[in-house]
């Protein structure tokens, strides 16, 4: 699969990433590498293996249903570039 | 041309758990802002998810209700996209292996049955809360609602009219409060639904191009909604257009839906598997154990309200519409057995019509179970009227008399004459009043008979009981 800049660009757009020239320049060279890596692995034949979903051969433990947490919203709000009535403030942002 | 209108639903309904799906907070609803949201719901650096067994044990419950497959593993999923509500930058839910896989629940519309087949529940967290106004050019962001565990249900596209949609999510909201995983509180966001409506021509088997309708949040918007969106699509078709895959939003005060973002642009939520969740393995000794536990379900109580005590489909669903109101129910009918008929005419005439008006709900019903079986057994044992019943109902949810049905009566002299030799003496005078009535009714007048009815009980004060009062009469009038 070969790449252009322009997929670049629409794919950086997609996931909100600010891409200069150069960097998309540099990115199409990057991916690009990724892409023959995936081409090779995809030689190998994986039709009889599970796929996992986890690195580590081991499973989800689970915690009772109990609150164990206190309000600590000055603490967690002290170090907020701003805030105000309780509320995180951040650029406005509507869909 | 003849239209068909497709329709899927998926339901996110809030788990009733203590706290949050993968953090101690409270979830607790109306506190003030952020004051439940601690480091894993900020997504402060190197905080990790710990599922809570609460959520997953609701979500189990509903997929043994509905008959479905519990997946074992399931696997937790991110879902990536950009909202400042979303401070990870994406939420945990599932994709590939979703807890809950199949499984349907049946609906009734009038006496007619009909299967809606799930697809898949899977479990995922809200988001936070953003305030656009009131701050100048910012928003301020409420973290407390991130995290709460919700279970999305998913249907197939099974549904054919807004009311086969309405019955479906009225269904569904019966059974996740009666297995108690969700407390279906729709004004305070607990159980939303988002309608999936495509159109085709009558008699087509490919579907048409959908349009997904988000947060419905009452049961009437969901009806409107649907209504507006087939018609506008319809319309589209019949003028030669063609649909266009997007999301679209209700709005309640235009009755329209209008168009949010469509399909091709789209975020790209890049899947995968969350590497801070490993695979959620489910014993099956858990999930029998749950099994045993779970309630006779409503569908199960409503066809045995029908085969046990002879109740029509429409009594059988409205009594099995809440557990409460069944159980209310059934502690009515244990004290007068046999009297199924005129205890749920009762409950789903007189009870319910005082809770509407009052606002409340059975649990707060003044009138217990056992106060309602000793009225009702005041009816059927003929000592009152049904009419004068319900004098003492109004009583007895006034709180007058410790509302004992007995003393009420008495109180108010309610009583039935049924004395056969008072109400003969009564008839008999009636009778000799009216002469002109007595001689229509042999010359064949049936109305004449009803007036003399009338006018014994007129006479009694309406205290007869007219069953005998019938009686007596045709047997004086035979003679």
């Amino acid at each position: 699969m070969t790449l252009s800049v322009n997929d670049v660009k629409r794919i950086a757009d997609l996931a909100c990433i600010e891409t200069s020239e150069s960097e998309a320049q540099a990115t199409l060279g990057q991916l690009a590498d990724i892409f023959k890596l995936i081409e090779t692995m995809q030689v190998v034949d994986t039709s009889s293996v599970e796929p996992m979903s986890h690195a580590q051969d081991v499973v989800q433990r689970l915690r009772e249903d109990k609150i164990t947490e206190s309000d600590q919203r000055d603490l967690y709000q002290s170090v907020a570039p701003q805030t105000e009535a309780g509320l995180y403030l951040v650029p406005k942002v509507i869909e | 041309m003849q239209w068909e209108i497709v329709i899927g639903i998926e339901t996110h309904a809030q788990l009733t758990t203590q706290s949050k799906i993968f953090s101690g907070s409270s979830i607790a609803y109306g506190a003030k802002p952020n004051t439940q949201a601690n480091t894993v719901d900020l997504a402060l650096p190197g905080v990790l998810p710990v599922l809570n067994k609460g959520a997953v044990e609701r979500a189990i419950k509903l997929g043994l209700s509905v008959g479905a497959k519990i997946n074992s593993p399931s696997i937790f999923a991110r879902k990536n996209y950009f909202y400042p509500d979303l401070p990870k930058g994406y939420q945990i839910s599932q994709y590939e292996l979703p807890i809950v896989e199949g499984g349907c629940i049946k609906i009734q519309t009038g006496e007619t049955e009909k299967t809606i087949h799930l697809t898949r529940a899977h479990l995922e967290e809200d988001a936070g809360k953003s305030l656009h106004e009131d701050f100048q050019g910012m928003s301020g962001i409420d973290l407390n609602r991130a995290g709460t565990p919700l279970l999305e249900i998913v249907t197939e596209p099974d549904m054919r009219s807004s009311t086969e949609a309405v019955v479906y999510a009225k269904t569904l909201h019966s059974l996740v409060r009666w297995i108690g995983i969700c407390d279906g509180n729709m004004q305070e966001g607990s159980f939303r639904c988002d309608a999936n409506v495509s159109v085709r021509p009558k008699g087509s088997e490919t579907l048409g191009t959908r349009c997904e309708i988000k947060n419905l949040n009452s049961f009437r918007f969901l009806e409107k909604a649907i209504d507006f969106e087939a018609r506008r699509q319809i319309e589209i078709l019949e003028d030669g257009g063609s649909i266009r895959q997007e999301t679209r939003l209700y709005d309640a005060n235009k009755d329209e839906t209008r168009s949010m973002r469509s399909k091709e642009d789209a975020n790209d939520y890049r899947y995968f598997p969350d590497p801070d969740l490993l695979p959620l393995e489910i014993a099956e000794s858990w999930v029998n154990q749950l099994n045993d536990a779970l309630p006779e379900l409503p569908e199960a109580r409503r066809s045995r309200y029908m085969t046990d005590f002879g109740l029509s489909a429409y009594d059988a669903t409205v009594l099995t519409s809440a557990r409460e109101i069944a159980e209310y129910f059934e502690n009515t009918l244990e004290r007068l057995p046999g009297q199924a008929k005129l205890c749920a005419n009762w409950i789903m005439g007189e009870i319910s019509g005082r809770l509407n008006k009052d606002d409340t709900e059975i649990t707060a019903c003044p009138i217990s179970p056992t106060q309602l079986a000793a009225l009702l057994s005041r009816i059927s044992d003929g000592t009152i009227s049904g009419k004068a019943a319900k004098i003492v109902f109004e009583s007895m949810w006034n709180g007058e008399l410790d509302q004992n049905a007995d003393a009420i009566i008495e109180a108010k002299g309610l009583k039935q004459i049924s004395d056969d030799g008072a109400i003969e003496k009564m008839v008999d005078e009636v009778l000799a009043a009216n002469a002109q009535q007595v001689a229509d009714y042999r010359n064949g007048k049936e109305k004449a008979f009803n007036s003399l009815v009338g006018q014994v009980m007129k006479a009694t004060k309406g205290k007869a009981n007219p069953m005998q009062v019938n009686e007596i009469l045709k047997k004086k009038l035979q003679t």
